[in-house]
């Protein structure tokens, strides 16, 4: 288990490298040059050959990248051109909003997701399943932006229910959270449905029911744990998809984290704060992938980590 | 309420007790098709009285499992539904009951136990909770008190160390383990009626014994009537006092199964008893003896073994012995049996064979050293030996006709163009009974039988020197594997070839077989000719799978064996250690058996 543990723990960091690696090319080899973002329009040439030196942008890209690591080591995630600010900091002080967002959204894909999964499976083939599957499909295909903006119309500016936009309670979390649920939990209504159908076809599910167990104790104790084994894997992968989706739903909802901020060095090309998102996106899939790892065995005995 | 029963009064004399538990009449099970209604049984009836054991034997297909599902409630729904006829346990009306009051007869008046023990239980829960929430389904009782039943319940059933299985999951017991746990549940409340649906074929043969007799002794206690659901005539000679032999979802035939046995009325049935194959009945073997001079394959101090990692750098930890030193030669024309429970290594030698699996040690194939061959020669040697596997349905594409398939390995070794395959593909479809324009099906058209002929057509297409047959009737029902055994012999008389024939069936083997190996966690334990093992066998484990086999005779019940009933030898062992070798010594005539 330890042996396990610290095995992972090594091909993650090799992952992140690699991550920054192939990040780190992409930006460079990026038209786009941010030394005439910081310098402005009406900068001289000198000026520009200036600034170039100073952030030491022009030097080789091996170099640039070495130096990068160095600082990446000691926990140094660079200087913002434009903010002037520590990277670090800037991350620091918006991931918590992040989290927040993202355990909301995580919550409202799982429950509705797995839900219309269950029920569309016990439901199978009838009127039910398929407006429930109809249901996920147009889930499924929805752009984000077209559901925040449909959820922001309908929930906060003709029912008033819920802010417009905004950062702090409870009710400003909910819109945000549930664009960000929507999306999945087209996907996961889908594949519970089919890991569902598939469970309660076995053998065991058979010698459950001829036991005179009641049809609740039948679904919930034993359909359920096993139906939801391949979902928990799911789970690892789709915080990436997530990061994604943050983007966008925090730039719709004026959501104060690291998609929005991310958003804004994009549109800037503030290189250090993009190759500060991306890591820390990365490492939160990477850890999403560990968690998946260690839950999995907790519910199913015969998966043994070594 | 029993006044029109047609019950033949010597049924009567073997049941112990008269009182009746269950009472099926005039059942009909239908499914819903595009079609309309389509009858699955019809007009079943039967009657189980307290501690009998009534068999319903069949093939598949025949309705058998279908009728006791009807009785547990069990249909598959909505498709499938009893559409007429009443099943009466004691004075309530099975039919009509509403699902709530049918849950609390399930498990508690009437236990099932299935097929396979390997996926009816629960992999996620641990047996100590699945048996104990059986208990308080219908009992209204604590959790400790449960737990207290269900340990005596697992005692019930001899299985060693009860109180540590509770905490223990499926994946951590052998299959016959598992079976008993079945069991345990299912006879925990002592209910009125237990059906056993093929309680013991996916189980090796020793452990079938084990299972039979303990089935036995248990209704002896209880005297809870068991509806036994086989296909084996031979369990069915040991187990049952009365027989109802089902055929496309009708009665063919039933008596008390002394009568069935003895003078079976209908032809069907005694096709059925005729396909059984017995221990004891196999040929003569006349003939050339098969020349050891120029073997087909040699196989010296062949092992197969796989590494189990583990620790901080995943080092070796752990080795697999499935194959260890296992030396034999297969002769032209002869018939070479491995047989030997499951993880014996037995298919694994097969699969060294063809090169699927690498291997330490030699094998020659007509003369050539396996190891030292190039893709090329590889290719080559493949030309010459050809696999039937158990499953057919998963051996051929279902999107591929069967004359593709079957032409397929002539494609591969690009033999012949397009007009030349089909005129060989349809002289092979003729060979192993099928016709020429089956060629233009799908294998989902086929049955069982015909499958595992289209794979034998297509095994033969390269005229091989050797085809192996890897459990290859097993899967298939007994008047059909009887057939198909018949085919093999005749095609190897036609062709000349050699076959290895690998089974766990010691009756099939004895059958067929012109050398026999028995197999033992990775080793040869004996071998000898056909004669020589089954006549005389030396190893104690030979004798202990010849014993174990059931006789399909009702007046012989063979003597209760005692096996050690707990855990399995395992071929695991640490990186540093292995097996130790067995030695082969010749007891007279070439008659290899190990010291022990």
């Amino acid at each position: 288990m330890a042996a396990y543990f610290i095995r992972r723990i090594v091909q993650s960091l090799l992952i992140l490298l690699g991550i920054s690696f192939v990040t780190f090319v992409l930006l460079y080899i990026l038209p786009a040059d941010p030394v005439r973002q910081i310098a402005g329009r009406s900068a001289t040439a000198q000026t520009v050959a200036n600034i170039r030196e100073q952030l030491g942008l022009d030097q080789p890209f091996i170099v640039q990248y070495g130096r990068y690591l160095a600082g990446l080591v000691q926990g140094d995630l660079g200087r913002s051109y434009l903010q002037k600010t520590e990277v670090a900091t800037l991350i620091a002080s918006r991931l918590p909003a992040s989290l927040q967002l993202m355990a909301g959204g995580i919550l409202c894909e799982l429950l509705i997701g797995l839900s219309f999964g269950v029920i569309a499976a016990l439901r199978r083939g009838r009127m039910a399943d398929q407006v429930l599957m109809i249901t996920s499909f147009v889930a499924v295909s929805a752009p984000q932006f077209v559901v925040s903006l449909l959820l922001l119309y309908v929930f906060a500016v003709k029912l008033g229910w819920f802010p417009i936009g905004g950062y702090g309670t409870f009710a400003h979390l909910v819109l945000p959270a549930l664009t960000l649920g929507i999306l999945g939990s087209g996907w996961y209504s889908r594949m519970m449905r089919s890991s569902m159908i598939e469970v309660l076809r076995t053998d065991y599910i058979r010698t459950a029911r001829a036991k005179g167990l009641s049809r609740a104790r039948v679904i919930l104790r034993h359909a359920l744990p096993n139906a939801i084994l391949p979902i928990i894997a799911m789970i690892g992968i789709d915080i990436g998809i997530f990061m994604g989706g943050l983007v966008v739903v925090e730039s719709v909802f004026g959501w104060p984290g690291i998609g929005q901020l991310a958003w804004q060095a994009i549109q800037r090309v503030d290189i250090p704060i993009i190759m500060g998102v991306t890591l820390v996106s990365a490492c939160a899939i990477v850890l999403g992938n560990l968690l998946a790892d260690f839950i999995a065995p907790l519910i199913d005995p015969r998966i043994r980590l070594r | 309420m029993n006044a029109d029963a047609k019950q033949p009064s010597e049924a009567a004399q073997s049941a112990p007790d008269s009182a009746e538990v269950l009472r099926v009449s005039g059942l009909n099970i239908a499914v819903r098709t595009e079609h309309g209604l389509k009858p699955l049984v019809e007009d079943m009836n039967l009657t189980l009285r307290r501690g009998e054991t009534l068999a319903i034997a069949g093939e598949s297909g025949s309705g058998k499992s279908l009728t006791s599902l009807a009785i547990m409630g069990l249909l598959p729904p909505p498709a499938v539904r009893v559409t007429s006829g009443t099943i009466r346990l004691g004075d309530v009306e099975l039919t009509a009951l509403p699902e709530a009051e049918m849950r609390s007869v399930r498990g508690d008046r009437v236990a099932m136990i299935f097929q396979e023990p390997m996926t009816s239980l629960n992999p996620v829960l641990t047996i100590g909770t699945q048996l104990t929430e059986a208990i308080r389904a219908h009992v209204p009782v604590t959790r400790a008190e449960a737990a207290e039943r269900a340990i005596a319940a697992l005692k019930s059933v001899r299985i060693s160390e009860p109180a540590k299985r509770m905490g223990q999951y499926p994946h951590e017991l052998s299959g016959g383990m598992r079976q008993r746990v079945m069991i345990s549940m299912a006879l925990a409340l002592k209910p009125e009626v237990l059906i056993a649906d093929e309680p013991t074929t996916a189980l090796d043969v020793t452990v079938q014994r084990e299972v039979l007799d303990l089935l036995r002794d248990l209704q002896r206690e209880t005297g809870t009537a068991i509806l036994l659901i086989t296909h084996d005539m031979g369990v069915v000679a040991e187990m049952a006092d009365r027989v109802i032999v089902m055929r496309d979802g009708k009665i063919e035939e039933e008596g008390t199964t002394r009568r069935i046995f003895t003078s079976p009325e209908r032809s069907y049935t005694r096709d059925l008893l005729a396909a059984v194959p017995r221990l004891g009945a196999g040929a003569a073997r006349g003939g050339a003896a098969p020349d050891a001079a120029d073997p087909v394959a040699r196989l010296t101090d062949v092992s197969v073994r796989y590494d189990l990692h583990g620790g901080l750098l995943g080092r070796v930890t752990h080795r697999v012995h499935a194959v260890e030193r296992v030396s034999f030669d297969i002769r032209r024309g002869e018939t070479f049996a491995l047989v030997g429970e499951s993880g014996c290594g037995k298919s694994t030698i097969a699969r060294a064979l063809v090169g699927l699996v690498p291997h330490e040690g030699r094998i020659e194939i007509a003369g050539k050293h396996l190891a030292g061959l190039d893709g090329a020669g590889m290719k080559a040697l493949r030309r010459n030996i050809q696999i039937v596997f158990q499953d057919p349905m998963a051996a051929l594409d279902a999107r591929m006709k069967v004359a593709d398939l079957v032409a397929e390995p002539l494609l591969i070794h690009g033999l012949g163009d397009a007009g030349e395959l089909r005129a060989r593909t349809d002289d092979l479809l003729k060979r192993v009974g099928l016709s020429p324009d089956h060629g233009d099906r799908y294998p989902h058209e086929f049955s069982g039988g015909q499958r595992q002929r289209i794979c034998i057509a297509r095994a033969l297409a390269l005229q091989p020197d050797l085809i192996i047959a890897d459990e290859s009737v097993s899967a298939l029902d007994v008047s059909v594997q009887a057939r198909v055994l018949e085919l093999l012999e005749a095609l190897k008389t036609e062709f000349g070839m050699s076959y290895l024939f690998i089974s766990h069936d010691m009756a099939v083997v004895e059958n067929i077989s012109d050398r026999v190996a028995v197999m033992y966690l990775g080793q040869i334990v004996e071998m000898g000719t056909r004669d020589q093992v089954f006549g005389n066998p030396q190893h104690p484990y030979t004798r202990r799978l010849i014993d174990a086999v059931p006789i399909p005779d009702p007046d012989i019940r063979p003597a209760r064996i005692q096996f050690g009933a707990g855990e399995v030898a395992s071929p695991v062992y640490p990186a540093n250690t292995g097996p130790t070798p067995v030695r082969l010594v010749d007891r007279g005539g070439g008659h290899l058996a190990a010291e022990h």
